[in-house]
């Protein structure tokens, strides 16, 4: 007899309404100050994951401003050339592992488990840590960088610059601890988000029936535990050439600093998809609803991000075409670089025939997601270009490559985000964004980054190199240079019209319903914000697109209890209910823990023996974290007698 | 008014294996490690073809105490089988007998790690084969030593604290893990100690 009957019941209003409130009690978020520090809810650590990355966002523009302002004029001495160093590299560092590797990760822990359907994300507690370790990266970034130890070799600190001999002080340190941080953040995102993806999904969302966006996240997450070790590896191993005395660097006793480019390239290229790749789950996402049709080549657009992903892992050579490698090596990272844009351009004819066969609503979000076709494409073009060794060795290290990598990342990133942000924004908040502002900001972040970016492409093929903090004049860069600067200054206007959206909308917007843009994902199946368990009444899935799709009398879903934080496990291809799980309870263990682990990370940077004795206090949190308490006990297996009859069924294959 | 439910109220409150969260939780683990480990690996032999001998200018590491270590840590798969086995079948004395087994094996395989250390042959600054050759000794160290803290610590919790059946999927997870402690030494130990041999 199956251990999941669908049956006919009587269900009434009396017991949804009773179960929602046993739910909502059950899965109340704590409050108070210790509230705050325990919070193990997926939507509020994914908001605070996203409002974080949008400060880091925040400063690192400001940083960019503070270069456009310096490289208006020739000879301008608004920045010095040693603090010039120091605002690149926070920009660069600020922009990759502060901005866009985090914000998608807490759009991640925020939907994905709304998308799938679950009541929480797996492992909330390591989310939480993952937040706190995030977070108090980013601080200690802009600490060292305000106490004048912020890092000054660019966001690759390629040795010998930034090793021991060159590179004396404090500086590169930081830069090194830092990828620490942020990397034990995304690792513990990719898992989480995996585990939730892969076993957290409600019944009847078989792995083909996944929202585009959940797919992408899943490749990314992939990405992320292939890739980030690699720059731990290298940044570790910089970090111990710089205080212990090792050597794997130093060309006079066997190292070579090209290991340390093969090392960070080999997670530097993959980071641009972690970056690309979530943008590209906003895209379909966006497209589809805004189309108000169900995405065309659904197996193509999900074939092509895992294409993606895998040929990500063999391009990073291409970063080091200018290294001197042997020639056989770098035709054939040219060919792959190039056969990139197959999965690519199969992504973005897949989006053309959905908005051409469908029926276009040109609301805010759909002019980013159309913006990204402006953009990216041509960053794309130029992408072609550099692939190819002679043409990169004309243009390596000049303004044409940093054209290159905004186009690519900021249209094939940012622009779907801001489209993204808009989106959600009643489901974030219950209100509606204002559409006049969003058209405002759209149009002044389009106009202000072609008008910014697009010159730097002449300026590259004119000979101006990248990372000089300021020319010479009449060699022809001034026009150009100052036309850059007025369109950073677009760019922030455009930028702080979002933030004034944001605040007005939030008091003023209008009350936004469950669905308000007509969507097929399961996050509009819900109340706008969600309730902190998420769903009730739970439905089967039975379609692709459930709230176009499914018919309104699929099986309600009961049995889950409702008296403890309890959710549904399921099995992995076919999302067949597997067994019930207790979710872990609001813990304020993970927060103290990351406190240490950062005392121990810094102090590491002083002394070695940091790390031996520094980590104690951590693995006595540790301890006080996976302690069982009372309220984590399971107490249909407790004491464990009690478990053997739910025996058979626990072991062996589902 | 009645409707179709789906009623999922018998379902088992944990399960074991692959079907369980923290299954997927330890794999996503290893994956991560046994990357980094997999790139020290090429460090390694990328640093071995950029000089004409190797090791260059030392002995390779002494035989002895790494081949003890081997065979100890290989020993230390049957306990650990054994608590992995026990849990599974919900058999809570048998699970504390064989985890506090298990670390035992584990110190007595840190006291020869410490031996090993002893007799590298080399100094993690003496050059870049050193430091190579120490970093991979000690992250797979380091490995070790976290995961008899954390089996300790669980063999604890096995002695004073309420023990429900999550607990033994603890237990059966954390001997997952020490597997691979076990497998990802192997490949180090052929190329620490027999890669300077043969080749």
């Amino acid at each position: 007899m199956s251990l999941t009957p669908v049956v006919q019941l009587e269900v009434t209003e009396d017991h949804i309404a009773s179960e929602s409130r046993a739910l909502s009690h059950s899965w109340a978020q704590p409050r108070g100050v210790m509230g705050f520090l325990s919070e193990v809810d997926h939507k509020r650590i994914g908001l605070r994951f996203i409002i974080t990355a949008l400060v880091f966002f925040a400063l690192g523009g400001v940083l960019a401003a503070l270069m456009r302002i310096q490289l208006a004029v020739p000879e301008n001495q608004f920045l010095g050339p040693d603090l010039y160093n120091q605002v690149f590299t926070m920009h660069g560092t600020t922009m990759m592992f502060l901005f866009a590797v985090p914000v998608f990760e807490g759009l991640a822990i925020y939907f994905i488990p709304l998308m799938v359907g679950a009541r929480t994300i797996a492992l909330p507690r390591l989310a939480a840590f993952g937040y706190w370790m995030f977070l108090a990266g980013g601080v200690f970034l802009y600490v060292s960088f305000f106490l004048n130890i912020g890092p000054d070799n660019g966001w690759f600190s390629y040795v010998p610059l930034a090793g021991p001999e060159f590179a004396p002080g404090k500086r590169s340190d930081t830069w090194a601890q830092l990828i620490t941080f942020t990397e034990v953040a995304s690792l513990v995102g990719a898992i989480v988000t995996i585990v939730t993806i892969f076993k957290y999904r409600r019944p009847g969302m078989t792995l083909d029936r996944m929202p585009m966006f959940a797919w992408a996240e899943l490749v990314t997450s992939f990405m992320i535990i292939f890739a980030m070790p690699a720059v731990m590896l290298a940044s570790t191993s910089l970090i111990l050439d710089r205080l212990v005395g090792t050597h794997f660097f130093n060309q006079a006793q066997g190292g070579d600093p090209i290991l340390y480019q093969h090392l960070f390239w080999f997670f530097g290229h993959p980071e641009v998809y972690l970056i690309f790749l979530p943008a590209q789950g906003l895209m379909s996402t966006l497209i589809q609803t805004f189309s108000s049709r169900p995405i065309v080549g659904y197996v193509a657009l999900v074939t092509a991000l895992v294409a993606t992903a895998f040929m990500g892992f063999g391009l990073w050579v291409h970063h080091m075409f200018a290294a001197g490698l042997p020639e056989i090596g770098t035709s054939f990272f040219t060919a792959a670089s190039m056969m990139i844009a197959i999965p690519s351009g199969v992504q973005i004819f897949c989006w053309i025939a959905t908005i051409w066969s469908g029926k276009v609503r040109l609301e805010v979000p759909m002019l980013f997601a159309l913006g990204y076709f402006v953009i990216f494409i041509l960053g794309g073009m130029t992408g072609i270009m550099v692939a190819s060794v002679p043409l990169d060795l004309q243009v390596h290290d000049t303004y044409f490559v940093v054209a290159h990598l905004h186009y690519v990342l900021i249209g094939g990133a940012v622009f779907p985000l801001f489209g993204a942000l808009h989106y959600w924004f009643p489901k974030f908040t219950g209100r509606m964004p204002s559409h006049r502002l969003g058209l405002i900001s759209f149009w002044l972040l389009f106009i202000g980054f072609n008008l910014t970016f697009f010159p730097m492409h002449q300026l590259g093929l004119n000979g101006m190199p990248r990372r000089v903090y300021t020319y010479l004049p009449g060699l022809g860069w001034e026009t150009l240079n100052l036309a850059a600067a007025a369109g950073a200054a677009l760019m922030a206007l455009g930028a702080l019209s979002i933030v004034i959206n944001a605040i007005v909308s939030l008091r003023r917007g209008e009350m936004a319903s469950r669905n308000p843009w007509n969507a097929a994902t399961l996050e509009w199946s819900t109340s706008s914000p969600p309730p902190p368990h998420n769903f009730y009444p739970e439905r089967v899935i039975g379609s692709r697109d459930p709230l176009w799709d499914d018919p309104p009398d699929q099986p309600i879903i009961e049995g889950i209890r409702s008296d403890r934080r309890e959710v549904l496990v399921t099995r992995l291809l076919d999302a067949e209910p597997d067994h019930r799980y207790h979710s872990p309870e609001p813990n304020v263990w993970p927060f103290i823990t990351a406190v240490f682990t950062t005392i121990m990370l810094i102090g590491s940077m002083y002394t070695p023996w940091a790390v031996v004795w520094g980590s104690i206090p951590p693995f006595i949190t540790l301890i006080a974290w996976f302690w069982p308490r009372r309220t984590d006990i399971n107490d249909e297996s407790y004491p464990v007698e009690k478990a053997r009859p739910q025996l058979n069924e626990a072991t062996g294959p589902a | 008014m009645t409707t179709r439910v789906l009623d999922v109220s018998r379902l088992p409150s944990f399960a074991f294996g692959h079907r369980s969260i923290l299954w997927w939780a330890t794999m996503g683990m290893i994956l991560i490690e046994g990357t980094a480990f997999g790139l020290l690996a090429v460090s390694y032999i990328y640093l071995k073809w950029r000089v004409p001998e190797w090791p260059p200018g030392f002995a390779p590491p002494d035989l002895v105490w790494g081949t003890v270590t081997t065979i100890i840590i290989l020993a230390s798969a049957l306990p650990n089988e054994l608590a992995r086995r026990a849990a599974e079948r919900l058999d809570v004395p048998r699970a504390r007998l064989w985890i506090w087994v298990s670390v035992i094996f584990a110190i007595a395989f840190c006291v020869t790690r410490a031996l090993e250390f002893t007799t590298l042959n080399v100094w993690w600054d003496s050059n870049a084969y050193g430091s190579i050759v120490w970093f991979l000794l000690g992250t797979h160290t380091a490995h070790v030593v976290t995961d008899i803290l954390d089996t300790g610590v669980l063999s604890t919790m096995l002695l004073i604290a309420p023990i429900d059946a999550n607990r033994m999927v603890d237990v059966a997870e954390n001997a997952s893990y020490y597997y691979f402690v076990i497998a990802s030494w192997l490949p180090i130990y052929v190329l620490l100690y027999l890669a300077p041999r043969l080749v």
